[in-house]
Protein backbone atom coordinates (compact mmCIF):
# COMPACT_ATOMS: atom_id res chain seq x y z
CA UNK A 1 0.00 0.00 0.00
CA UNK A 2 0.93 3.49 -0.90
CA UNK A 3 0.38 6.94 0.91
CA UNK A 4 -2.84 8.46 0.02
CA UNK A 5 -1.33 11.55 -1.68
CA UNK A 6 -3.08 14.78 -3.02
CA UNK A 7 -1.04 16.87 -4.94
CA UNK A 8 -1.90 20.21 -5.83
CA UNK A 9 -2.95 20.50 -9.49
CA UNK A 10 -1.90 23.88 -9.77
CA UNK A 11 -0.79 26.45 -7.28
CA UNK A 12 -3.97 28.00 -5.00
CA UNK A 13 -5.67 30.90 -5.73
CA UNK A 14 -7.80 31.24 -2.89
CA UNK A 15 -7.85 29.60 1.25
CA UNK A 16 -8.69 26.48 0.94
CA UNK A 17 -9.91 24.66 4.53
CA UNK A 18 -7.74 21.12 4.20
CA UNK A 19 -9.29 19.82 7.37
CA UNK A 20 -11.18 17.05 5.26
CA UNK A 21 -8.21 15.49 4.34
CA UNK A 22 -7.34 13.50 7.61
CA UNK A 23 -6.98 9.49 8.03
CA UNK A 24 -9.98 9.50 10.08
CA UNK A 25 -12.18 11.07 7.34
CA UNK A 26 -10.55 9.30 4.57
CA UNK A 27 -10.41 5.93 5.80
CA UNK A 28 -13.11 3.23 4.33
CA UNK A 29 -13.91 5.64 1.33
CA UNK A 30 -13.80 4.51 -1.73
CA UNK A 31 -11.13 6.32 -4.48
CA UNK A 32 -14.70 7.90 -6.13
CA UNK A 33 -15.82 9.30 -2.77
CA UNK A 34 -12.54 10.86 -1.82
CA UNK A 35 -12.13 12.42 -5.56
CA UNK A 36 -15.81 14.08 -4.67
CA UNK A 37 -15.01 14.89 -1.48
CA UNK A 38 -16.29 18.48 -0.83
CA UNK A 39 -13.92 21.14 -0.06
CA UNK A 40 -13.90 24.80 0.92
CA UNK A 41 -12.17 26.53 -1.48
CA UNK A 42 -12.61 30.21 -0.38
CA UNK A 43 -16.24 31.35 -1.11
CA UNK A 44 -16.81 28.06 -3.03
CA UNK A 45 -17.54 24.52 -2.30
CA UNK A 46 -15.39 22.43 -4.61
CA UNK A 47 -14.30 18.79 -5.41
CA UNK A 48 -11.08 17.17 -4.27
CA UNK A 49 -10.14 15.96 -7.86
CA UNK A 50 -11.04 19.45 -9.37
CA UNK A 51 -7.79 20.61 -7.04
CA UNK A 52 -5.76 17.68 -6.62
CA UNK A 53 -4.24 14.48 -8.14
CA UNK A 54 -4.94 11.99 -6.05
CA UNK A 55 -2.74 8.89 -5.66
CA UNK A 56 -2.27 6.03 -3.72
CA UNK A 57 -4.04 3.81 -1.51
CA UNK A 58 -3.38 3.92 2.04
CA UNK A 59 -5.50 6.38 4.21
CA UNK A 60 -3.59 5.89 7.38
CA UNK A 61 -0.87 8.11 5.78
CA UNK A 62 -1.54 10.98 3.87
CA UNK A 63 0.22 13.35 2.18
CA UNK A 64 -0.68 16.73 0.92
CA UNK A 65 0.99 19.56 -1.06
CA UNK A 66 1.97 22.04 0.76
CA UNK A 67 0.78 26.06 0.06
CA UNK A 68 0.77 29.04 2.49
CA UNK A 69 -3.21 29.19 1.66
CA UNK A 70 -3.67 25.65 2.90
CA UNK A 71 -5.35 26.44 6.00
CA UNK A 72 -6.55 23.82 9.05
CA UNK A 73 -4.26 20.52 8.09
CA UNK A 74 -4.68 17.83 10.28
CA UNK A 75 -7.58 19.73 12.27
CA UNK A 76 -9.31 17.38 14.77
CA UNK A 77 -6.91 14.53 13.39
CA UNK A 78 -6.92 11.53 15.93
CA UNK A 79 -4.95 8.78 14.28
CA UNK A 80 -2.37 7.98 11.69
CA UNK A 81 -0.11 10.38 9.75
CA UNK A 82 -0.30 13.48 7.84
CA UNK A 83 2.18 15.18 5.82
CA UNK A 84 2.27 18.76 3.97
CA UNK A 85 5.04 18.69 1.67
CA UNK A 86 5.99 22.50 1.47
CA UNK A 87 4.32 24.90 3.70
CA UNK A 88 0.93 25.21 5.55
CA UNK A 89 -1.22 27.68 6.40
CA UNK A 90 -2.97 29.16 9.46
CA UNK A 91 -4.59 26.64 11.93
CA UNK A 92 -2.11 23.56 11.13
CA UNK A 93 -3.11 20.76 13.40
CA UNK A 94 -6.11 22.43 15.93
CA UNK A 95 -8.12 20.53 18.05
CA UNK A 96 -5.62 17.37 17.08
CA UNK A 97 -5.93 14.23 19.06
CA UNK A 98 -3.76 11.90 18.34
CA UNK A 99 -1.78 10.96 15.22
CA UNK A 100 1.50 12.95 13.45
CA UNK A 101 1.44 15.49 11.16
CA UNK A 102 4.64 16.97 9.65
CA UNK A 103 5.02 19.99 7.63
CA UNK A 104 8.28 20.20 5.81
CA UNK A 105 7.97 23.46 5.32
CA UNK A 106 6.60 26.61 7.55
CA UNK A 107 3.20 26.89 9.21
CA UNK A 108 1.21 30.21 9.35
CA UNK A 109 -0.83 31.72 12.69
CA UNK A 110 -2.34 29.20 15.33
CA UNK A 111 -0.88 26.62 14.40
CA UNK A 112 -1.39 23.52 16.82
CA UNK A 113 -3.99 25.56 18.71
CA UNK A 114 -6.05 23.76 21.54
CA UNK A 115 -3.82 20.68 20.49
CA UNK A 116 -5.49 17.72 22.27
CA UNK A 117 -2.81 15.50 21.90
CA UNK A 118 -0.20 13.47 19.20
CA UNK A 119 2.71 14.69 17.60
CA UNK A 120 2.95 18.32 15.75
CA UNK A 121 6.05 18.38 13.47
CA UNK A 122 6.76 21.91 11.76
CA UNK A 123 10.56 21.77 10.18
CA UNK A 124 10.38 25.26 9.49
CA UNK A 125 9.15 28.27 10.90
CA UNK A 126 5.97 28.51 13.10
CA UNK A 127 3.88 31.37 13.03
CA UNK A 128 2.47 33.39 15.60
CA UNK A 129 0.13 32.09 18.45
CA UNK A 130 1.70 28.76 18.13
CA UNK A 131 -0.29 25.70 20.62
CA UNK A 132 -2.84 28.56 21.91
CA UNK A 133 -6.21 29.20 22.70
CA UNK A 134 -8.26 30.62 19.92
CA UNK A 135 -9.15 34.00 20.38
CA UNK A 136 -12.03 34.18 22.92
CA UNK A 137 -11.45 30.64 24.47
CA UNK A 138 -8.95 30.43 27.90
CA UNK A 139 -7.71 26.73 27.22
CA UNK A 140 -4.73 26.30 24.63
CA UNK A 141 -2.70 23.48 23.99
CA UNK A 142 -4.17 20.79 26.34
CA UNK A 143 -2.00 17.64 25.57
CA UNK A 144 0.43 16.47 23.40
CA UNK A 145 3.74 17.30 21.65
CA UNK A 146 4.78 20.29 18.99
CA UNK A 147 8.26 20.51 17.61
CA UNK A 148 9.50 23.32 15.96
CA UNK A 149 12.93 23.13 13.86
CA UNK A 150 13.19 26.88 13.22
CA UNK A 151 11.72 30.39 14.41
CA UNK A 152 8.19 30.73 16.43
CA UNK A 153 6.48 33.62 16.03
CA UNK A 154 4.57 35.81 19.21
CA UNK A 155 2.90 34.49 21.68
CA UNK A 156 4.11 31.11 21.43
CA UNK A 157 1.62 28.68 23.88
CA UNK A 158 -0.96 31.46 24.54
CA UNK A 159 -3.21 29.92 27.71
CA UNK A 160 -1.58 26.50 27.42
CA UNK A 161 -2.25 24.01 29.79
CA UNK A 162 -0.08 21.56 29.57
CA UNK A 163 2.12 19.35 26.71
CA UNK A 164 5.67 20.26 25.49
CA UNK A 165 6.36 22.82 22.97
CA UNK A 166 10.21 22.14 21.50
CA UNK A 167 11.64 25.26 19.51
CA UNK A 168 15.18 24.52 18.07
CA UNK A 169 15.28 27.61 17.18
CA UNK A 170 13.90 31.26 18.07
CA UNK A 171 10.71 32.71 19.74
CA UNK A 172 9.47 35.80 19.32
CA UNK A 173 7.94 38.22 22.07
CA UNK A 174 5.26 36.90 24.60
CA UNK A 175 6.31 33.71 24.89
CA UNK A 176 3.99 31.32 27.16
CA UNK A 177 2.12 34.51 27.96
CA UNK A 178 -1.00 33.59 30.25
CA UNK A 179 -0.05 29.78 30.30
CA UNK A 180 -1.41 27.43 33.13
CA UNK A 181 0.69 24.75 32.54
CA UNK A 182 2.76 22.60 30.44
CA UNK A 183 6.30 23.21 29.06
CA UNK A 184 8.13 25.39 26.37
CA UNK A 185 11.63 24.83 25.25
CA UNK A 186 13.47 27.02 23.75
CA UNK A 187 16.68 26.53 21.89
CA UNK A 188 17.75 29.68 20.97
CA UNK A 189 16.71 33.70 21.52
CA UNK A 190 13.42 34.77 22.99
CA UNK A 191 11.32 38.17 22.62
CA UNK A 192 10.83 40.37 25.10
CA UNK A 193 7.66 40.01 27.97
CA UNK A 194 8.24 36.40 27.85
CA UNK A 195 6.23 34.39 30.83
CA UNK A 196 3.83 36.99 30.77
CA UNK A 197 0.70 36.59 33.01
CA UNK A 198 1.88 33.08 33.40
CA UNK A 199 0.25 30.89 36.18
CA UNK A 200 2.20 27.97 36.12
CA UNK A 201 4.33 25.90 33.79
CA UNK A 202 7.64 26.03 32.61
CA UNK A 203 9.54 27.94 30.27
CA UNK A 204 12.93 26.54 29.49
CA UNK A 205 14.98 28.85 27.36
CA UNK A 206 19.01 27.73 26.28
CA UNK A 207 19.68 31.06 24.30
CA UNK A 208 22.09 33.71 25.13
CA UNK A 209 20.63 36.23 28.64
CA UNK A 210 17.50 37.50 27.69
CA UNK A 211 15.33 40.47 29.29
CA UNK A 212 13.06 39.14 31.73
CA UNK A 213 10.15 41.10 33.27
CA UNK A 214 10.72 42.92 36.96
CA UNK A 215 7.75 40.18 37.68
CA UNK A 216 9.81 37.52 37.90
CA UNK A 217 11.87 37.09 40.51
CA UNK A 218 15.54 35.01 40.50
CA UNK A 219 15.49 31.72 42.77
CA UNK A 220 18.86 31.05 42.15
CA UNK A 221 20.92 28.81 40.26
CA UNK A 222 20.25 24.72 40.52
CA UNK A 223 20.28 21.23 39.40
CA UNK A 224 17.09 20.28 39.48
CA UNK A 225 16.21 16.41 38.92
CA UNK A 226 13.30 16.54 37.12
CA UNK A 227 15.02 18.12 34.21
CA UNK A 228 17.25 14.74 32.96
CA UNK A 229 13.57 13.22 33.32
CA UNK A 230 11.73 15.61 31.41
CA UNK A 231 14.31 15.67 28.57
CA UNK A 232 14.85 11.89 28.39
CA UNK A 233 10.96 12.11 27.77
CA UNK A 234 12.08 13.99 24.75
CA UNK A 235 14.70 11.25 23.42
CA UNK A 236 12.15 9.34 21.11
CA UNK A 237 11.38 12.66 19.01
CA UNK A 238 14.63 13.52 17.57
CA UNK A 239 14.95 16.88 18.56
CA UNK A 240 18.44 18.99 20.04
CA UNK A 241 16.92 18.94 23.57
CA UNK A 242 17.27 15.52 24.47
CA UNK A 243 21.57 15.87 23.98
CA UNK A 244 23.51 14.46 26.70
CA UNK A 245 24.52 17.72 27.72
CA UNK A 246 21.37 19.37 28.05
CA UNK A 247 20.21 16.82 30.07
CA UNK A 248 22.83 17.47 32.89
CA UNK A 249 22.56 21.50 32.46
CA UNK A 250 22.51 23.59 35.83
CA UNK A 251 19.68 26.33 35.62
CA UNK A 252 18.89 29.55 37.31
CA UNK A 253 15.08 29.60 38.18
CA UNK A 254 13.15 33.03 37.75
CA UNK A 255 10.00 32.37 39.39
CA UNK A 256 6.02 34.63 38.04
CA UNK A 257 4.72 35.96 36.78
CA UNK A 258 4.11 37.75 40.46
CA UNK A 259 1.91 40.49 38.80
CA UNK A 260 -0.70 37.92 38.83
CA UNK A 261 0.60 35.54 42.00
CA UNK A 262 2.30 33.36 39.16
CA UNK A 263 3.94 29.95 39.92
CA UNK A 264 5.47 29.53 36.84
CA UNK A 265 9.29 29.32 36.21
CA UNK A 266 11.50 30.54 33.24
CA UNK A 267 14.93 28.09 33.71
CA UNK A 268 17.78 29.81 32.03
CA UNK A 269 19.88 27.31 31.22
CA UNK A 270 23.18 27.85 32.37
CA UNK B 1 15.85 -37.09 48.59
CA UNK B 2 19.52 -36.55 49.62
CA UNK B 3 21.77 -33.75 48.25
CA UNK B 4 25.27 -33.41 49.28
CA UNK B 5 24.11 -35.49 52.46
CA UNK B 6 21.74 -32.93 53.13
CA UNK B 7 18.23 -34.97 53.48
CA UNK B 8 15.50 -33.36 51.97
CA UNK B 9 12.30 -33.52 53.87
CA UNK B 10 9.12 -34.77 52.01
CA UNK B 11 7.37 -31.64 53.35
CA UNK B 12 6.05 -28.46 51.59
CA UNK B 13 5.98 -24.59 52.05
CA UNK B 14 3.04 -22.75 52.89
CA UNK B 15 2.29 -19.84 51.48
CA UNK B 16 -0.52 -16.95 51.17
CA UNK B 17 -1.74 -14.43 49.04
CA UNK B 18 -0.56 -10.44 49.63
CA UNK B 19 -0.50 -7.36 47.53
CA UNK B 20 2.71 -6.07 46.72
CA UNK B 21 4.65 -2.69 44.98
CA UNK B 22 8.03 -2.24 43.76
CA UNK B 23 9.29 1.13 44.44
CA UNK B 24 12.72 2.61 42.70
CA UNK B 25 14.52 5.07 45.79
CA UNK B 26 17.57 6.89 43.53
CA UNK B 27 19.64 9.26 44.84
CA UNK B 28 23.37 11.34 44.18
CA UNK B 29 25.07 8.42 45.03
CA UNK B 30 24.27 4.64 45.59
CA UNK B 31 25.72 4.93 49.72
CA UNK B 32 22.30 7.59 49.68
CA UNK B 33 19.88 5.51 47.97
CA UNK B 34 20.59 2.90 50.49
CA UNK B 35 19.96 5.02 53.21
CA UNK B 36 16.59 6.13 52.09
CA UNK B 37 15.75 2.41 50.59
CA UNK B 38 16.93 1.13 54.00
CA UNK B 39 14.82 3.24 55.90
CA UNK B 40 12.04 2.78 54.05
CA UNK B 41 12.22 -0.76 54.48
CA UNK B 42 12.91 -1.09 57.60
CA UNK B 43 10.87 -2.49 60.84
CA UNK B 44 9.22 -4.31 57.82
CA UNK B 45 10.12 -7.48 58.21
CA UNK B 46 6.40 -9.43 59.29
CA UNK B 47 2.71 -8.51 58.80
CA UNK B 48 1.92 -10.03 62.10
CA UNK B 49 3.35 -6.80 64.10
CA UNK B 50 4.64 -4.37 61.07
CA UNK B 51 1.92 -3.28 59.19
CA UNK B 52 3.86 -4.87 55.95
CA UNK B 53 6.93 -7.13 54.57
CA UNK B 54 9.46 -4.85 52.73
CA UNK B 55 13.19 -5.57 51.29
CA UNK B 56 15.94 -3.92 48.90
CA UNK B 57 15.33 -5.92 46.04
CA UNK B 58 18.38 -4.82 43.96
CA UNK B 59 20.87 -2.36 42.78
CA UNK B 60 20.45 -0.27 39.84
CA UNK B 61 22.64 1.03 37.60
CA UNK B 62 22.09 4.87 36.57
CA UNK B 63 20.55 3.70 33.40
CA UNK B 64 18.02 1.23 34.41
CA UNK B 65 16.83 4.37 36.30
CA UNK B 66 13.64 6.59 35.37
CA UNK B 67 16.25 9.86 35.99
CA UNK B 68 19.66 8.40 35.32
CA UNK B 69 21.21 8.15 39.15
CA UNK B 70 22.15 5.53 40.88
CA UNK B 71 19.11 3.80 43.10
CA UNK B 72 17.99 0.57 44.01
CA UNK B 73 14.40 -0.94 43.85
CA UNK B 74 12.70 -1.98 46.86
CA UNK B 75 9.29 -4.69 47.33
CA UNK B 76 6.98 -4.03 49.86
CA UNK B 77 4.02 -6.32 50.40
CA UNK B 78 0.98 -6.17 52.25
CA UNK B 79 -2.03 -8.52 53.28
CA UNK B 80 -4.57 -5.99 51.60
CA UNK B 81 -4.35 -2.64 49.40
CA UNK B 82 -5.18 -0.75 51.72
CA UNK B 83 -2.53 -1.68 54.26
CA UNK B 84 -0.24 -1.47 51.63
CA UNK B 85 -0.77 2.27 50.27
CA UNK B 86 -0.60 3.27 53.92
CA UNK B 87 2.44 1.39 54.84
CA UNK B 88 3.74 2.81 51.79
CA UNK B 89 3.16 6.34 52.17
CA UNK B 90 3.88 6.84 55.53
CA UNK B 91 6.97 4.73 54.72
CA UNK B 92 7.64 7.30 51.56
CA UNK B 93 7.10 10.46 53.45
CA UNK B 94 9.46 9.74 56.85
CA UNK B 95 11.80 7.92 54.76
CA UNK B 96 12.45 8.74 51.98
CA UNK B 97 11.22 12.23 51.27
CA UNK B 98 13.66 13.11 54.51
CA UNK B 99 16.65 11.74 52.92
CA UNK B 100 19.36 14.03 51.32
CA UNK B 101 19.43 13.95 47.45
CA UNK B 102 16.51 11.30 47.41
CA UNK B 103 13.81 10.84 44.58
CA UNK B 104 11.16 8.33 44.35
CA UNK B 105 9.63 6.45 41.32
CA UNK B 106 7.41 3.70 40.54
CA UNK B 107 8.78 -0.12 39.97
CA UNK B 108 5.62 -1.64 38.78
CA UNK B 109 3.12 0.06 35.85
CA UNK B 110 0.42 -2.42 35.57
CA UNK B 111 -2.04 -3.23 38.22
CA UNK B 112 -4.08 -0.77 40.15
CA UNK B 113 -2.01 2.59 40.77
CA UNK B 114 -1.72 3.35 44.76
CA UNK B 115 -0.80 6.92 45.74
CA UNK B 116 3.41 7.25 45.68
CA UNK B 117 3.54 11.30 45.93
CA UNK B 118 -0.21 11.69 45.25
CA UNK B 119 -0.47 13.17 49.10
CA UNK B 120 3.07 13.59 49.52
CA UNK B 121 3.24 16.99 47.50
CA UNK B 122 0.96 19.02 50.30
CA UNK B 123 4.36 18.99 52.00
CA UNK B 124 5.20 21.24 49.30
CA UNK B 125 2.41 23.68 51.03
CA UNK B 126 1.68 24.89 47.36
CA UNK B 127 4.84 25.33 46.46
CA UNK B 128 4.86 21.80 44.72
CA UNK B 129 4.88 22.11 40.78
CA UNK B 130 3.14 18.84 38.71
CA UNK B 131 4.83 17.94 35.46
CA UNK B 132 3.20 15.16 33.31
CA UNK B 133 6.11 13.39 31.59
CA UNK B 134 5.53 10.51 28.75
CA UNK B 135 1.87 10.15 30.35
CA UNK B 136 2.64 9.75 33.76
CA UNK B 137 2.19 12.56 36.84
CA UNK B 138 5.67 13.47 38.80
CA UNK B 139 5.53 16.03 41.82
CA UNK B 140 8.60 18.63 42.19
CA UNK B 141 8.33 19.05 46.15
CA UNK B 142 10.26 22.11 47.10
CA UNK B 143 12.73 20.84 50.41
CA UNK B 144 15.95 22.16 52.04
CA UNK B 145 18.63 20.60 49.81
CA UNK B 146 16.42 20.82 46.35
CA UNK B 147 13.79 19.44 45.50
CA UNK B 148 11.90 15.78 45.61
CA UNK B 149 11.12 14.34 42.88
CA UNK B 150 8.34 11.63 43.15
CA UNK B 151 6.15 9.96 40.68
CA UNK B 152 2.27 9.99 42.02
CA UNK B 153 1.62 6.82 41.79
CA UNK B 154 2.64 2.99 41.72
CA UNK B 155 1.12 -0.05 40.19
CA UNK B 156 0.05 -2.73 43.20
CA UNK B 157 -0.57 -6.20 41.97
CA UNK B 158 -1.42 -9.24 43.65
CA UNK B 159 1.82 -11.55 44.94
CA UNK B 160 2.76 -14.15 47.09
CA UNK B 161 4.10 -14.18 50.60
CA UNK B 162 5.62 -16.20 53.20
CA UNK B 163 7.57 -18.79 51.18
CA UNK B 164 9.88 -20.16 52.88
CA UNK B 165 12.50 -23.03 53.71
CA UNK B 166 14.26 -24.28 57.22
CA UNK B 167 17.62 -25.36 57.77
CA UNK B 168 18.40 -27.62 60.40
CA UNK B 169 22.22 -27.97 61.46
CA UNK B 170 24.39 -29.97 64.18
CA UNK B 171 25.24 -26.09 65.26
CA UNK B 172 24.27 -22.80 65.39
CA UNK B 173 27.12 -21.24 63.49
CA UNK B 174 27.01 -23.87 60.76
CA UNK B 175 22.94 -23.38 60.56
CA UNK B 176 24.26 -19.47 60.29
CA UNK B 177 26.93 -20.11 58.08
CA UNK B 178 24.41 -22.13 55.29
CA UNK B 179 22.28 -19.36 55.63
CA UNK B 180 23.89 -16.32 54.79
CA UNK B 181 25.56 -18.83 52.08
CA UNK B 182 20.87 -19.76 50.85
CA UNK B 183 20.88 -15.63 51.20
CA UNK B 184 23.79 -14.68 49.30
CA UNK B 185 21.95 -16.92 46.47
CA UNK B 186 19.14 -16.31 46.95
CA UNK B 187 20.06 -12.08 46.42
CA UNK B 188 20.33 -12.69 42.82
CA UNK B 189 16.65 -13.46 42.18
CA UNK B 190 13.97 -10.84 41.04
CA UNK B 191 11.06 -10.41 42.41
CA UNK B 192 11.56 -11.58 45.87
CA UNK B 193 12.90 -10.14 49.08
CA UNK B 194 13.71 -11.88 52.22
CA UNK B 195 12.24 -9.65 54.63
CA UNK B 196 13.86 -10.40 57.96
CA UNK B 197 16.86 -9.31 59.15
CA UNK B 198 20.03 -10.49 57.18
CA UNK B 199 17.13 -12.75 55.55
CA UNK B 200 17.40 -15.20 58.47
CA UNK B 201 14.32 -15.61 60.91
CA UNK B 202 15.71 -17.58 64.09
CA UNK B 203 11.74 -17.48 65.30
CA UNK B 204 10.29 -19.31 63.00
CA UNK B 205 6.36 -19.76 63.83
CA UNK B 206 3.32 -21.69 63.83
CA UNK B 207 -0.43 -20.29 63.80
CA UNK B 208 -2.10 -20.14 67.14
CA UNK B 209 -0.91 -19.81 70.88
CA UNK B 210 -2.26 -20.96 74.49
CA UNK B 211 -2.72 -17.31 74.59
CA UNK B 212 -5.62 -16.38 73.27
CA UNK B 213 -4.87 -12.98 72.34
CA UNK B 214 -1.36 -14.05 70.34
CA UNK B 215 -1.97 -15.38 66.52
CA UNK B 216 1.31 -16.66 66.57
CA UNK B 217 4.16 -18.44 68.80
CA UNK B 218 7.31 -20.33 68.74
CA UNK B 219 7.21 -23.10 66.20
CA UNK B 220 7.92 -25.47 69.18
CA UNK B 221 8.42 -28.81 67.26
CA UNK B 222 11.47 -27.26 65.98
CA UNK B 223 13.15 -25.93 68.81
CA UNK B 224 16.16 -27.84 69.55
CA UNK B 225 16.19 -27.06 73.42
CA UNK B 226 12.19 -28.41 73.44
CA UNK B 227 13.06 -31.71 71.77
CA UNK B 228 12.19 -33.36 75.18
CA UNK B 229 9.59 -31.22 76.39
CA UNK B 230 7.18 -31.00 73.30
CA UNK B 231 6.07 -33.58 70.06
CA UNK B 232 9.71 -32.55 68.64
CA UNK B 233 10.56 -32.75 64.39
CA UNK B 234 14.06 -32.82 65.43
CA UNK B 235 16.41 -35.71 65.70
CA UNK B 236 19.00 -36.01 68.13
CA UNK B 237 22.42 -34.40 66.29
CA UNK B 238 20.20 -31.10 64.99
CA UNK B 239 20.93 -28.28 67.62
CA UNK B 240 19.94 -25.08 65.74
CA UNK B 241 17.51 -24.47 62.87
CA UNK B 242 16.97 -21.60 61.23
CA UNK B 243 14.62 -20.35 58.32
CA UNK B 244 14.69 -18.24 55.61
CA UNK B 245 11.48 -16.31 54.60
CA UNK B 246 10.13 -15.54 51.14
CA UNK B 247 8.16 -12.79 49.78
CA UNK B 248 7.91 -12.76 45.64
CA UNK B 249 5.54 -11.23 43.21
CA UNK B 250 4.60 -14.76 42.05
CA UNK B 251 4.68 -18.09 42.86
CA UNK B 252 7.38 -19.07 40.28
CA UNK B 253 9.43 -16.09 41.63
CA UNK B 254 9.48 -17.84 44.80
CA UNK B 255 9.84 -21.36 43.96
CA UNK B 256 13.11 -20.34 42.00
CA UNK B 257 14.76 -18.50 45.19
CA UNK B 258 14.02 -21.22 47.15
CA UNK B 259 15.53 -23.42 45.22
CA UNK B 260 18.84 -21.37 44.76
CA UNK B 261 18.58 -20.96 48.23
CA UNK B 262 18.31 -24.91 49.05
CA UNK B 263 21.05 -25.73 46.35
CA UNK B 264 23.38 -23.03 47.89
CA UNK B 265 22.42 -24.21 51.64
CA UNK B 266 23.27 -27.95 50.49
CA UNK B 267 26.68 -26.97 48.72
CA UNK B 268 28.20 -26.76 52.14
CA UNK B 269 26.59 -30.29 52.71
CA UNK B 270 26.74 -32.16 55.48
CA UNK B 271 30.54 -32.65 56.36
CA UNK B 272 29.75 -28.54 57.42
CA UNK B 273 27.33 -29.73 59.91
CA UNK B 274 24.02 -29.39 57.23
CA UNK B 275 21.64 -32.04 58.08
CA UNK B 276 18.03 -31.73 56.95
CA UNK B 277 16.26 -29.07 54.85
CA UNK B 278 12.81 -29.09 56.08
CA UNK B 279 9.68 -26.01 55.17
CA UNK B 280 7.06 -24.49 57.87
CA UNK B 281 3.91 -26.83 56.84
CA UNK B 282 0.98 -25.42 59.30
CA UNK B 283 -1.23 -28.41 57.70
CA UNK B 284 -3.10 -26.15 55.70
CA UNK B 285 -4.17 -23.13 58.11
CA UNK B 286 -1.87 -20.78 56.16
CA UNK B 287 -2.69 -20.17 52.37
CA UNK B 288 -3.07 -21.49 49.85
CA UNK B 289 0.11 -21.70 47.83
CA UNK B 290 2.18 -25.00 48.66
CA UNK B 291 5.75 -25.51 47.70
CA UNK B 292 6.70 -28.71 47.78
CA UNK B 293 10.33 -29.12 48.43
CA UNK B 294 11.35 -32.26 46.66
CA UNK B 295 9.37 -30.58 43.54
CA UNK B 296 11.44 -27.64 43.22
CA UNK B 297 14.35 -29.36 43.76
CA UNK B 298 13.77 -32.54 41.12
Amino acid sequence: MTALSFTLKSPLRQRLDASPLVPDRLLGKSPKEIATLDLQYGNRRIAAADLFDIAGDDAESVRISGSPKLDFAGRGMTRGSLIIDGDAGAYVGMHMKGGRLCVSGSAGLYAACELKGGIVEICGNAGDLLGSALPGNKKGMSEGVVIVRGDAGDRVGDHMRRGSILIEGNAGMYLGARMTAGTIAVRGRIGACAGYAMKRGTLLVYGSPVSIGATFNDCGLHTLGFLPLLLKGYQGLNTCFSETRACRSRVRRLVGDLSVQGKGEILLVA
Amino acid sequence: MIINGVHIDETFAEAFPMRATRVIVTAQNLKWAHHAAQAMTGFATSVIACGCEAGIERELDPAETPDGRPGVSALLFAMGGKGLAKQLETRAGQCVLTSPTSALFAGIVEGEQIPLGKNLRYFGDGFQISKRIGGKRYWRIPVMDGEFLCQETTGMIKAVGGGNFLILAESQPQALAACEAAIEAMRRIPNVIMPFPGGVVRSGSKVGSKYKTLPASTNDAFCPTLKGQTRTELSPEIESVMEIVIDGLSDADIAKAMRAGIEAACGLGAANGIRRISAGNYGGKLGPFLFHLREIMA
